[in-house]
Formats: C-alpha cells, sequence, structure tokens
C-alpha cells in the first residue's frame, strides 16, 4: 500500500503552501462551469479538494499498481511485429488502462471535451508522481499536451472529432517532429505536405525518433511551403494512424524501454492543417515544446526522487565499518544533497508551472471569446501578460534544464550510495539511470535550453523578477539569507551587463554560468518563501536511535534549515561563476582546433 | 441482459498496519489507533460487480452495516463505479455477531431483490466468512463461495470458477444467487477522477447533520435539522444522498438484531504481544542458511 502523493513530505508541503485557490480561480475561468458539469468545483477551496483527492487516487494508483510493473517493463520493452504494428509492454499496456479508466487521459482538457481542466501546476505534481513509478509511462501520460495543442490551435471540427478521445484514453498521440537531419534545428524539416486538387493536404517522407510514434493520434509537422526553407515554410498538421503510415523501426534504446520510439514513413498520407499555413514550428510547436519541456521537467522529479529513495534506504542499512554507511561525512553529504537538490527542482517548477498557469489564464481574458465584452479586464490582462509571457519563456527552459541535469546528478549519486550492488540489476538504481540520461536530452538538450534561459537573464527578465522575489515578505529568521541573496543578484547583474558587451558568441560560450548563477538564487528566494509559509505541514524525521530524539519537525523549520545550506552554500559558487564570467577566456573560440586536438579516425 | 447487483461491504480497521497502540488492556482492538478501511476483499467483489455492469449492463448497489461513519466506504463504492448507495444504521444494531448481522443484511437485500449478491470472503477484522454464507441462507438463495473468476452469466444461471486451495471447481448455479469473492478474483479498480469529484460531498442524513452543525455553531436543534432536510434534498435531487434505512424500515424482527439476535458469547481474550525484533541478521554461510531455513519450518513460514 504505497502512495506517492501522500508519502512525500515535500510535494505535500508544497501543496499546501500554492496558492491554488488562486490558481483554479484563472482555469476555472471565475468558477463558471459549476453549473455546466457536475464534477466542475464552484469555488477555490472546492477546486483544492478535488486536486488533493484526485493526486491522492493518483498516488495510490502509481505506487500499488503502476510501480511494481516498472522492471517488467524495462525488461520487456515494446515490440514491432511483422504486421507493422507495435504492442506496447504488458505492464505499459495495462497502467494505461489504469490510468484511462480513472479518467486522467485528458488531465488539462477543457470540460467540453471530457477533460478535467486542472491546472499546469496539477499537472506537474502528477506527471512527477507517475514517473517516480515508472518514468517510460510518463512519455504517454505526460505528453497530453499533444491534445492541448489540437485545443489552443486547431478548429473546432478537429477538436470534436479528436478531443474526446484523448481525454476517455481511446487514443494516444505523438509529436511528430524529428528528422534525420533535422534534430534540435527544427527549421530543417524537409517532410512534404502537399494538395490534391480537392484541397485534401497528404504527407510524404521519413520522421525519426518519435515517441509513441505507433499512437493513434500525430501530430505532424511538414513543409507545406515548398518554395521556402526555414520555419516559415512549415505548417502543422494532424493525421491518424492508418495504412500509410509504416513504423519502420523501433530504436533499441539505453532507457525509458516502455516508451516505443518509432522511425515513421508517411507514404501519402492524408491529413489535416493544424491552424494556420506557416505557423507550424513558430508558433505552434512552440507552445507544444514549452509544455513538454515542463513535462520532461516534472518526469526528471519522479525518476531522482526513486532515486533518491532507494539510496536513503541503502545508505541507512548497509553497514560497513561497523555501522551504517550514512555515518560516513562524504555519505551523508551525498544524501542530503541530493534531497536538498530534488526539493530545489520541485520549487522552481512548480513556480514555473505556476506562472505558465498565470500565462494561460491572462491569455484566456486577453484573447478569449469574452475579451470583446469585457474590454478593460481585457486590456489589462494583455499589459500584464507580456511580462508573464517573458518570464514563463525563461523558467521554462529553466525548469527544464536544471531538473534534467539534476536527476542525472541524483540517478548518479544514488549508485555511487549503493556502490557494486547500485551497478547491478538488482536495484532499480541503475534503471533509474538510464532512463534519466535522456531528460537532458530530448525536447531540446540543456545547452539549448541555456541558449533560450540567458537570454532572459541578459535582457532584463531575470533582474525583474528577482526585483520582485526579493521584496515579497519573508520571517526573521532568513532575513540575512535574503541580503546574501540580494548580493548575488548585484553580481548576476553585473556579469550580465558584461555579457552583453562581449557579445552573442560570449553570451553563449557562458551562458551555463551566468543560467545557474540565476537559477540558484531564483531557488534561493523560493526556499526562503516556503520557510517563510503560512502553511503548516509537519515532516517526517529520521529516527536517530536516541530516546529524546524528535519524530517530526514542522516544515517550515525544515525549510529554514534547507534554505541556509542552499544559499551559504551557493554564495562563493556564484562568485566563483562570476570570476570565470569576467575572466574574459575565449580560447574556446580561439584554440579550439589545438586544445580539441585531430579528429581520431573511428574503427 | 441486463444485472441488477448488490454487493455487502464493510469498514475495518486496517489490520495491515498494526501499531503498538492497536489493541486495549483488555484485549479488544482499539479502533481509534487504525485507520478505518475498505474490506479489501470487498474490494474484489465491487470490481466483479462492476465488471458484470460493465459487459451487460445493469445497476451496482453498495450496501452496509454500521456507524455513520461507515458511510466513507459506500462513497467509496459511488467513486469507483456504484450507482447507489445504502447505509444501514441503527443503535439496536450493535453488539450484532454474524447471525445478527448476516439476518439485518437479507432483510435489507430482500428489499432490492436482486439478480446477484457478491461479498468479499472475508472481513481482516473478525475473518469469520460467515457472513455471505449465512445471508445466502437467510434470503434462500444459492451461495457459490470462493469465487475466482466468473466464467459464464446467462440470464438464468451462472458459472464461475471458485479456489478451493488445493484445487479449482467450475460450478454453476441458478440466479439469484449470492458470492464470496477472493482476493485473487481480480485487481480492484481506482476511483474515478471525475466520480471522485462529483460524488465527494455525497453524504448520509447523519453526515449532514454532522456538518450543518459544525458550520452553524449557534443554531437550534431545529434549525439544524430544518436546514439537513433542506440539504438532503438537494443530495437526494443531485443523486448524491447516500440513502439510510434503520431496522424499521427492514421490517426486521427484533428478536433476531443486535445483542439479542447474537448467540456468539466471547469466552477469554487473549492479548499477544509479538517481541521479535523486525529485522534478522543472517550470516552468509551455509550453516547460516540452514538455520534461517530451519526456523521457518519451525514457525511454520515454510511447509
Amino acid at each position: 500500500m504505497a502512495n506517492f502523493f501522500r508519502d512525500n513530505d515535500d510535494i505535500q508541503f508544497l501543496f499546501k503552501h500554492l496558492d491554488l485557490e488562486n490558481i483554479a480561480g484563472y482555469s476555472e475561468e471565475g468558477f463558471k462551469y459549476a453549473g455546466q458539469c457536475d464534477y466542475a468545483p464552484a469555488d477555490g477551496a472546492e477546486a483544492r479538494k478535488n486536486y488533493e483527492m484526485v493526486l491522492d487516487a493518483l498516488g495510490q494508483v502509481s505506487g500499488d499498481f503502476i510501480a511494481p510493473r516498472s522492471e517488467g517493463i524495462d525488461r520487456e520493452g515494446n515490440t514491432l511485429n511483422p504486421d507493422g504494428t507495435v504492442s506496447y509492454a504488458k505492464g505499459i499496456a495495462e497502467s494505461l488502462n489504469a490510468l484511462a479508466k480513472m479518467d486522467v487521459m485528458g488531465f488539462t482538457l477543457p470540460y467540453r471535451f471530457g477533460g478535467l481542466n486542472f491546472p499546469n501546476t496539477i499537472y506537474s505534481i502528477a506527471i512527477e508522481i507517475v514517473s517516480r513509478a515508472d518514468a517510460s509511462l510518463m512519455n504517454i501520460f505526460g505528453l497530453q499536451g499533444i491534445a492541448e495543442t489540437i485545443n489552443f490551435f486547431a478548429d473546432e471540427d478537429i477538436k470534436k472529432h479528436y478531443l474526446p478521445d484523448f481525454s476517455s484514453g481511446k487514443v494516444t498521440g505523438a509529436m511528430v517532429l524529428t528528422e534525420p537531419d533535422a534534430g534540435s534545428d527544427l527549421q530543417a524539416v524537409k517532410l512534404r505536405a502537399f494538395q490534391d486538387d480537392s484541397g485534401q493536404w497528404y504527407l510524404h517522407g521519413v520522421k525519426r525518433f518519435i515517441t509513441n510514434g505507433c499512437g493513434e493520434v500525430l501530430l505532424v509537422l511538414a513543409r507545406s511551403e515548398m518554395d521556402r526553407s526555414g520555419g516559415l515554410g512549415l505548417s502543422l498538421f494532424v493525421c491518424d494512424r492508418g495504412p500509410t503510415v509504416h513504423v519502420r523501426r523501433l530504436e533499441d534504446k539505453l532507457g525509458i524501454h516502455g516508451s516505443p520510439t518509432c522511425e515513421l514513413f508517411f507514404d501519402n498520407t492524408p491529413c489535416q492543417l493544424i491552424g494556420e499555413r506557416q505557423r507550424g514550428l513558430v508558433t505552434y510547436v512552440m507552445s507544444l515544446m514549452n509544455g513538454a519541456r515542463i513535462g520532461i521537467a516534472g518526469q526528471s522529479m519522479g525518476i531522482a526522487e526513486a532515486a533518491y529513495r532507494i539510496a536513503r534506504d541503502y545508505a541507512h542499512s548497509r553497514e560497513q565499518f561497523g555501522g551504517a554507511i550514512e555515518k560516513l561525512p562524504a555519505v551523508r553529504d551525498l544524501v542530503i544533497k541530493m534531497k536538498m537538490d530534488i526539493e530545489a527542482g520541485r520549487a522552481l517548477l512548480y513556480e514555473t508551472s505556476r506562472i505558465v498557469d498565470f500565462e494561460v489564464g491572462l491569455s484566456k481574458i486577453a484573447e478569449g471569446p469574452n475579451a470583446e465584452a469585457n474590454k478593460e479586464a481585457a486590456k489589462e490582462a494583455k499589459q500584464q501578460l507580456k511580462k508573464i509571457k517573458r518570464l514563463a519563456a525563461m523558467l521554462t527552459p529553466m525548469s527544464k534544464g536544471y531538473c534534467s541535469e539534476m536527476c542525472n546528478r541524483v540517478t548518479y549519486d544514488a549508485i555511487q550510495v549503493l556502490g557494486g550492488s547500485g551497478y547491478m540489476r538488482d536495484y532499480a538504481s541503475e534503471r533509474l539511470a538510464r532512463d534519466a540520461r535522456i531528460t537532458t536530452i530530448y525536447e531540446g538538450t540543456t545547452q539549448l535550453q541555456v541558449v533560450a534561459a540567458v537570454r532572459g537573464v541578459c535582457a532584463g527578465t531575470a533582474e525583474k523578477y528577482l526585483d520582485e522575489l526579493a521584496s515579497m515578505q519573508y520571517c526573521d529568521e532568513v532575513k540575512d539569507l535574503v541580503a546574501l541573496l540580494d548580493e548575488g543578484r548585484k553580481t548576476m547583474v553585473d556579469c550580465a551587463a558584461f555579457v552583453k558587451e562581449q557579445g552573442v558568441d560570449y553570451m553563449d560560450l557562458y551562458g551555463r554560468q551566468l543560467v545557474d548563477i540565476a537559477m540558484w538564487l531564483i531557488i534561493g528566494y523560493l526556499f526562503c518563501g516556503q520557510a517563510s509559509s503560512r502553511a503548516e505541514h509537519n515532516a517526517a524525521v529520521a529516527d536517530s536511535g536516541q530516546a529524546d530524539a524528535i519524530k517530526t519537525i514542522p516544515m517550515t523549520e525544515r525549510k529554514k534549515m534547507l534554505a541556509r545550506r542552499w544559499v551559504t552554500r551557493n554564495a562563493p559558487m556564484i562568485r566563483a561563476l562570476a570570476e570565470e564570467i569576467k575572466a574574459g577566456d575565449r580560447s574556446s573560440f580561439r584554440q579550439y582546433e589545438i586544445l580539441a586536438g585531430p579528429i581520431p579516425e573511428l574503427g | 441482459m441486463a444485472y441488477n447487483c448488490v454487493v455487502l461491504v464493510k469498514q475495518v480497521p486496517d489490520t495491515k498496519r498494526i501499531t503498538g497502540q492497536a489493541m486495549n488492556e483488555d484485549g479488544t482492538v482499539n479502533r481509534a489507533a487504525l485507520p478505518a478501511i475498505f474490506n479489501p476483499e470487498d474490494l474484489n467483489a465491487l470490481e466483479l460487480a462492476l465488471n458484470i455492469k460493465d459487459q451487460f449492463g445493469g445497476t451496482v448497489t453498495v450496501m452496509t452495516m454500521g456507524l455513520p461513519a461507515a458511510a466513507e466506504v459506500l462513497r467509496q463504492g459511488l467513486y469507483r463505479g456504484a450507482d447507489r448507495a445504502i447505509l444501514i444504521t441503527d443503535r439496536r444494531c450493535a453488539a450484532s455477531d454474524t447471525l445478527a448481522t448476516s439476518y439485518i443484511l437479507s432483510c435489507g437485500v430482500k428489499k432490492l431483490n436482486p439478480d446477484i449478491v457478491l461479498c468479499g470472503r472475508q472481513a481482516i477484522d473478525g475473518d469469520t466468512a460467515q457472513v455471505g454464507p449465512q445471508c445466502a441462507e437467510k434470503l434462500g438463495i444459492p451461495q457459490i463461495t470462493y469465487v475466482e473468476e466468473l466464467i459464464k452469466l446467462d440470464g438464468k444461471t451462472i458459472v464461475v470458477k471458485r479456489n478451493l486451495g488445493n484445487g479449482w471447481q467450475e460450478v454453476k448455479g441458478r440466479l439469484p444467487v449470492l458470492l464470496t469473492v477472493l482476493d485473487t478474483a481480480n485487481e480492484p479498480r481506482v476511483c474515478c477522477a471525475k466520480r471522485l469529484m462529483k460524488c465527494k460531498t455525497a453524504a448520509c442524513g447523519p453526515e449532514v447533520e454532522t456538518q450543518i452543525r459544525a458550520a452553524n455553531p449557534g443554531a437550534s436543534d431545529e434549525q439544524v435539522k430544518a436546514m439537513a432536510k433542506q440539504q438532503g434534498e438537494l443530495l437526494k435531487q443531485k443523486g448524491l444522498l447516500i440513502e439510510q434505512w434503520d431496522l424499521d424500515m427492514l421490517n426486521a424482527d427484533l428478536q433476531w438484531c443486535g445483542r439479542d439476535g447474537s448467540p456468539t458469547k466471547v469466552h477469554r481474550i487473549q492479548s499477544v504481544v509479538l517481541t521479535a525484533k523486525e529485522s534478522k541478521s543472517v550470516e552468509p554461510t551455509q550453516a547460516g542458511v540452514d538455520a534461517m531455513i530451519h526456523e521457518l519450518i519451525v514457525d511454520h513460514t515454510l511447509g
């Protein structure tokens, strides 16, 4: 009887800490659906209750049903049948069936299409919970952004045709973007879209590395304007799996074995245009990718949490040198660092999700059907929206970058804590390390997340946001930390100005350092905010074996300790990074050929 | 054809989570210390009923006898897909043993006249496995116990597979029939998100009163009752009122209910305190393993 929502003190605390009533106000558009749909909430308190009950049920199914299947899923993988169909691993098929029966496959879709209309913040929590049980299942559960993209941009007929089936779990989807010569650079997409005399669209060409490419509904990025190269020649299409869509190959991967990665050949497949021509990449896929990036951040959280738990247990139970290995300073530090970094990722991800919910809510007010009727509100929302969009565009790649890198560190350290045992397949730690590895690659590599985020840091978005964070109310016990963060903020502004002077190449060369500084500061403030929270939650404390030891501690007290460790340990790191940035070393440009050496001949 | 199913369910203390305070000094169960849960095998019975509904149509009614707090398991039934929930609650039910309980439940079932009655094999608090079979006797219908699989249902008869522990039997019975279901029969479904949100406010009369009293501390008893009645009507309109039946509504013969109807007498209760540690280190040698195997055979864990 495991419940991955209930057994996680940090998620429990943050669930109380988050202003869910406010977030729900936006997603429920002023709770106007209460009379129309029998499960829509009538107010913020009811929305919170709904979120809690559904996450509780999802936590239970993740702990009791999905997690016990994850080892089998990893061993079995998916199968490409001789007739060209793909069979999921048994555990994936069973888990998807359970999730469909639970009615959680239309998590964020509107009520009218059978969805739950939940905000992104709750979806992020859900993705973490499911990924902790099985990371590869997230690639199907966590990519509901495909349906969301149809909802945002497609015509009403297309929405009515596809969305109810997504909500009921009857169909799953795939985002079909990557090609052999168009990976990170999607502007190079070649797959052709053409029309016949009646205006019917068709697709022809090859796509590669398509997650769940065997799904029933495919969202395909294709070149519709043959005379235009680059992103503006691309449009987005939707088509059904059918006789003209051939799965040519299933990739044999390092990790996430339950997630089928397909090579697809479209042989004049009939399809429908989503939205307008030429906006495929620049508008629709960018929106889709942003949602997917938050999904990957959630997946990373789940993998990290699972790995941490194995390591924590092992550090306590494994005895060497006459005692538990957690008594050794190096091991204790590893364990605490894993836990702290996980909570840092969670803080950043939930904050990002909150901002994205805010963005979606404001868009509805500014551009939705009621914008005409309520011009004042629409105008005000539009003004706010500009700022929020910039913030979301910076925080999203930060979250994806931080959480995915963090989960790789944590799974690496988990194996380190387990030692030789961790390297063996007897423990899940090796699987988690393999599953983690993709998170820094797909939906944009960490390097590309940095490219996106560093522009926000240099354009003043980070500075404004940090100013806002600095102006919040904090409790007295963290005031000195806030002062330290304030110093860091000045350092960051200073570095950003220096980098801008040096030009774009330099900005990308030292982007990682600059973005790290910004993220550590943001997380520092978020931790201080958690430490000052009014939310009441008692966190369990490990049994030290001493008779007078405490069993629980108020989470805010624990967060004060965590914030102190985070801020004081990162302060010198920030200074060091600043020094590195401002040292102006350009050897990566000037001496690459010499320092990297000759190109080796690979046998 | 469609079938109407009644599932008899019980709220039980979670005996898997035994802690130090699980027993009172007199040897009775300290119910306050253990979380109250849906009896696990009753969930298997509910799952089988819901499968029958999914496959053939019809209705699923969950019914329990207990204090108003037992309405929680009925809500859990609604979350999973039950259409109707009935709570049999009456002070005169107190101290009922299995015989009295099955009499009262059978009176409730009679009012519904279902095609199939389903129960879990046994409850994890008493472990008697008596209530199901006794109910069938009192209803005068066939019973099939230890059901593991539904094989066929054709309007008049049912064929199921029962697990006897040392083998399986395929049994055919005529409807109406009572089944007791094993935990190996299926994997109970989880609560459905939309039903959770919709049915979370489902309540029985006493619960509505308690909620209203808490929300209006200054109100008189009469005011509370009036408001509760109004709220009850509102819930009923939405199909969210958990029906509450008492012994009068069941036309139950009181001499078969509660203490009077319970011939079971408790002779003695023994409080067994296990003092062994949770874990034990075994030396990774032949001798160590032999000793462990021997110990497991002696305490009947093996063999």
